[in-house]
């Protein structure tokens, strides 16, 4: 069986902001179906490396290849039609605190050129916005919030109105910012949750940055009932773990790569550090 | 050796290509007009009353203190000239533009600001809005627009002030004033008055964008930013009154 298409992929990208190393020389590789779990210390890189696959920043060197583009040489409205196709949420969740929830979740349908020509292809038959931003914040059990505004919700609803702005286009690709950070375990869970939802229904390629180990260990070991609407240990046979892997990054190195099972078996402190932490 | 100029020589260019997409991204679709009318009122409508109130105390004060001065001439008569040249030329355009740079290119600043740290720019980027034609663009037309107006105003608000000083303190006829006021003033001093307020809105829009977009450091860096915001912006509003005085002396 031939590999799937790589949906992302960094070649040697470095990028430096003065003397700190944001990427320093990183390679990696993301294919349809996959989830990356990427752990490291604040500062370490994550969240640069999310940006640079976004075009939000550019490196010094190195080429990245989103859907098999290279996106060094586009323009800012060329790396829009190309966004159009990937879901972010971001660590501040990054909701327009000028907008209603449904605004914001209607945002990237009403700005997204792309989304916006498709529409227009498809005539009257595409759903409208107001249905599918309702059914995106349905997806986050957050269906009755639509005219409230950002900064009367929660952080955790704030956080789940995120993912339902990142997930209403249907990207091919998502990228999660520390969706757990600063969340009380529960709520925490609760997010962690909905991402496997959505990877029950959708299977999107996904790169997870986060500080627990535990968000890893559930993305790869467990599976999203619909029946029951609850998460469940996946089993044997259905398991997610070959295409759950795991990443870890130090002063922008990607120091680690490797399924759960090679992590539990690492031998370098930094990286077990973060283990150590699951178990805490 | 001149490696202390790269840094300021490299925000300045910074400055120059952010206001020259902002500038073209006015000619260019999408156009955010709601956004547009948003910041006209946030502007040039919440800095009426305070433009209004200054214009009012300079045209007082230049009424008063010049009477004094223009007595030992026995020329108080011809208050209404210096107050005209005074406001129209100079004082109008000034004191409006610091003032409206004290309010808004610190309110752009902030905002913007708060928006960067709190990742609503990064967001906005993602999802398919280009910031500067969003956020820019709108506050740079709506500046350019009202800014003019304003002074306008507190020009004619100075006026007025000067006009009952003269009237009711100094005693000068009503027709007299308001002749000597308008006959002073040529062709010239409007494009001045009128030009000057069109330069300083696009330093007060651009400084209070730059310095937002550029905010680093959370709220510490938004507060940071605010203030550096209004420093730069009144700076070059002085540094451009005076060139422009220069000029307009130049051709006069």
């Amino acid at each position: 069986m031939s590999p799937k298409p790589a949906v992302l992929r960094l070649e040697d990208v470095s990028l430096f902001f003065g003397d700190t190393a944001g990427l320093d020389h990183v390679n990696f590789e993301l294919r349809a179906g996959e989830t990356r779990v990427l752990f490291g210390e604040a500062g370490a890189g994550k969240t640069t490396l999310l940006k640079v696959a976004l075009g939000l920043l550019k490196p010094d060197s190195g080429k990245v290849y989103l859907f098999g583009q290279d996106i060094g040489g586009m323009t800012e409205q060329e790396l829009f039609d190309v966004r159009a196709r990937v879901g972010i949420l971001f660590q501040e969740g990054g909701l327009f605190d000028s907008l209603t929830i449904a605004e914001n979740v209607a945002y990237p349908l009403l700005n997204q050129r792309v989304l916006l020509a498709e529409a227009a292809a498809n005539g009257g038959t595409q759903r409208p916005v107001e249905e599918r931003v309702q059914e995106a914040l349905n997806f986050v059990e957050l269906g009755q919030t639509l005219e409230k505004v950002p900064s009367e919700l929660s952080g955790g609803m704030r956080r789940r109105v995120g993912i339902a702005r990142a997930v209403v286009t249907g990207p091919a690709l998502l990228l999660y910012d520390s969706p757990t950070a600063g969340l009380d375990p529960i709520t925490a869970n609760t997010i962690i949750a909905l991402l496997l939802k959505e990877r029950e229904i959708r299977n999107t390629a996904t790169v997870m940055v986060t500080h627990r180990y535990l968000d890893g260990h559930l993305m790869a070991n467990f599976r999203y009932n619909p029946s029951s609407g609850k998460m469940e240990r996946a089993s044997r046979g259905q398991s997610e773990a070959a295409t759950v892997k795991f990443c870890v990054m130090k002063n922008g190195l990607l120091l680690f790569e490797g399924t759960e099972a090679e992590l539990q078996a690492a031998q370098d402190p930094y990286v077990r550090k973060f283990l150590r932490h699951g178990s805490s | 050796m001149l490696d202390f100029l790269k840094l300021p020589v490299q925000k300045f260019q910074d400055f120059i290509l952010l206001g020259f997409s902002a500038a073209t991204n006015v000619f260019r679709s999408p156009h955010y007009s709601d956004d547009v009318f948003l910041q006209m009122d946030a502007i040039g409508v919440g800095s009426l009353p305070i433009v209004m109130m200054i214009g009012f105390v300079s045209g007082v004060i230049m009424a008063m203190q010049m009477a004094r001065a223009l007595q030992t001439y026995g020329a108080e008569g011809e208050v209404g000239k210096i107050v005209s040249v005074a406001l129209v030329r100079e004082l109008g355009p000034l004191l409006t533009a610091l003032l409206v740079a004290g309010r808004n290119s610190s309110g752009i600043a902030s905002e913007i600001g708060s928006m960067r740290v709190t990742e609503q720019i990064d967001a906005m980027r993602a999802l398919g809005t280009d910031p500067i034609q969003k956020l820019v663009t709108p506050r740079l037309i709506a500046t350019a627009f009202v800014l003019p107006l304003l002074t306008v105003i507190a020009d004619f608000i100075g006026l007025i002030g000067g006009f009952l000083i003269a009237r009711y303190l100094l005693d000068i006829p009503t027709s007299q004033y308001w002749t000597s006021a308008w006959q002073i003033l040529e062709y010239n001093d409007l494009a001045q008055g009128l030009i000057k307020p069109f330069v300083f809105a696009i330093i007060i829009a651009m400084v209070g964008c730059f310095y937002g977009l550029r905010t680093t450091g959370g709220t510490q860096g938004v507060g940071k930013a605010t203030t550096t915001a209004v420093v730069v912006a009144d700076i070059w509003i002085f540094v451009f009154t005076a060139l422009i005085g220069r000029i307009f002396l130049y051709f006069a």
